[in-house]
């Protein structure tokens, strides 16, 4: 008997977050993500879950923000648009300080955009998702079992640090099927003493909210989530390298990008071209210091995205523009061929010597 | 072979119907049919036939799909063209039905004209590796609720129970229980169990009506 289901990648989000104990989902239909408010709306009412259809996406995150103060494991997912929708809403959970999950299945942009796969929200998860001072950790899955084992991974980062995560994945891993697993093991519970559970005049009550009167009590605020932030950037740095061993070209991709990448250096190796990949999994915190390390050895740097150029710039900053970085990249739905990546690869031995 | 003229592929979401119609196309092209797919597929927006079309055309096999299938538009549109499927007697039809009640739903409008021709086959894809209908009774339910979002009632089932690329020769030989157990729940045969050409010959001889099948569409990226 085998242990493994066949899963579209949405699927496996949203019975991965069953099975890391969020009962309760707030959502809105867009493609190329609804299967996951689809499987949601099939599996919460059996399980004494709530699945809640909002009138719009600003509702759900704001209902997201509800439960979340409660401590209870909440989730809402969309697709890019829907994530712009929600961005005021991102801004007030990192105010709150609140761990919660929010998943973006992105697709072509900018505006309505389109319904095919896309990485072009890769500055606004990282880095412009709401207004104010803030991070969020935004992990980034190259296949159904990772959309699984992310979705844990998120929950229990967000629990641990009291912030948002967001699942960064791309309308392709969202609809691919593939075979998983979904023995992820035990669920950590993690202090919520903070939470909003009705004090039964025990003790005094907590207090969840984002607005500080005292400009001072603010500044403090900011300073001690960046504290946690640096702990993060400290300890929770993942990515996968392949082939980085003797690597003297270094492809760096993340998602679908990095499974295309992958079948291009099995074959550059053919030809005789050591090139390897480093794979980002967490997009913040970014593998810095990996990159960093790399660009010792490699002559030149290749970015892979589904998007005009975007990780690009965090993979120039964290080498400190010490090697060249080409781009290659698709737009507007397309995924880079394995030709253009290879096309790009060449480049890079033309350019690195 | 003695063939239905319209061959229709509906089942849960994801439980392979469009593969399949796929290879039962070029199967009955093989057979020297005129054959025409036509796609109505309403709620997958990625993955569709239209994928496989050159190597349908390439056989002379028409196809129909919505003009928005595989852009960048989301519009549950179905062409006019499509009831070419139904009216035109002369060819054989595949028809490949979107995923669950809601795929099913686009039926519809064609059920009448195949009702009075009577002269179909309306197959039931299954697949017990796929979540929601890993039970007998699951899949049941959801043949139930795409039966009464068709109008139409299912007269076979397609032993589709696969892992992708990790399936094994075991996994369809212990899927065939399951698939037995909805056939007698529903009072149908399983017409054929398929499989991936190269677990063929392992299986050839231990099950009845193998249907073999051929992924037609080249994936770029990386198996993990």
């Amino acid at each position: 008997m085998s242990e493994k289901v066949l899963m579209k990648g949405n699927e496996a989000i949203a019975e991965a977050a069953i099975m890391a104990g969020c009962r309760h989902y707030f959502g809105y239909p867009i493609t190329p993500q609804t299967e996951i408010a689809a499987y949601m709306a099939k599996r919460m009412p059996k399980i004494d879950g709530v699945f809640l259809q909002a009138e719009s996406e600003i509702a759900a995150i704001n209902m997201v923000i509800g439960v979340a103060a409660t401590g209870k494991r909440v989730m809402t997912s969309s697709s890019s648009p829907g994530i712009s929708l929600k961005s005021e809403g991102l801004s007030y959970l990192a105010g709150c300080d609140l761990p919660a999950l929010v998943v973006n299945v992105q697709r072509g942009g900018p505006g309505l955009g389109g319904i095919q796969p896309s990485q072009s929200d890769y500055w606004q998860a990282t880095k412009a998702s709401g207004h104010g001072d803030f991070r969020r950790i935004v992990l980034a899955p190259a296949s159904v079992q990772e959309m699984v084992s992310l979705t844990f991974k998120g929950f229990d980062l967000a629990d641990k640090y009291r912030m948002t995560s967001m699942l960064l994945a791309d309308g392709t891993i969202g609809q691919m099927m593939e075979p998983v697993s979904l023995d992820m093991g035990e669920v950590t519970q993690y202090d919520k003493s903070w939470a909003l559970t009705g004090t039964g005049r025990q003790r005094k009550p907590n207090i969840v909210n984002s607005l500080f009167l005292k400009p001072e009590e603010l500044e403090q605020t900011n300073f001690e989530r960046y504290d946690r932030y640096a702990q993060i950037e400290k300890n929770e740095v993942m990515y996968e390298e392949y082939m980085m061993d003797d690597a003297e070209y270094c492809v760096v991709a993340f998602g679908i990008a990095s499974r295309v990448s992958k079948n291009v250096i099995n074959e550059a190796r053919k030809k005789g071209i050591k090139v390897g990949l480093i794979r980002p999994i967490t997009l913040w915190p970014f593998p810095k210091d990996a990159l960093l390390k790399a660009a010792d050895k490699c002559k030149a740097f290749v970015s892979v995205e589904l998007s005009m150029g975007q990780m690009i710039d965090d993979i120039e900053l964290s080498i400190r523009c010490k090697k060249p970085v080409l781009l290659c990249n698709r737009v507007g739905g397309m995924i880079p061929t394995p030709q253009d990546v290879m096309n790009a690869v060449e480049e890079a031995v033309k350019i690195g010597g | 072979m003695d063939f239905k003229r319209v061959a229709l592929f509906s089942g849960h979401y994801g439980s392979g119907k469009t593969n399949i119609a796929v290879n039962y196309a070029l199967y009955l092209r093989s057979f020297g049919k005129e054959v025409t797919v036509a796609d109505l597929d309403m709620v997958n927006p990625y993955f569709r036939t239209k994928d496989s079309s050159d190597v349908l055309e390439k056989e002379g096999i028409r196809i129909i799909s919505s003009q928005f299938a595989n852009t960048n538009l989301d519009i549950p549109a179905l062409p006019a063209e499509a009831y070419a499927v139904v009216q035109d007697k002369s060819r054989s039809a595949v028809i490949d039905v979107g995923g669950d009640d809601a795929g099913a739903v686009a039926l519809g409008r064609y059920v009448p004209y195949i009702l009075e021709e009577n002269d179909y086959d309306m197959f039931f894809v299954i697949n017990k590796f796929r979540p929601l209908t890993g039970t007998a009774q699951e899949t049941v339910q959801v043949l139930r609720e795409i039966e009464y979002a068709a109008k139409l009632p299912f007269t076979a089932i397609i032993n589709n129970s696969n892992l992708g690329h990790l399936t094994t020769a075991e996994d369809v030989l212990e899927s065939q229980k399951y698939a037995e157990e909805v056939a007698e729940l529903t009072g149908l045969d399983v017409r054929y169990t398929t499989v991936k050409e190269d677990l063929a010959p392992s299986l050839t001889g231990k099950i009845e009506n193998l249907f073999k099948l051929k992924l037609h569409v080249y994936q770029t990226w990386s198996t993990v």
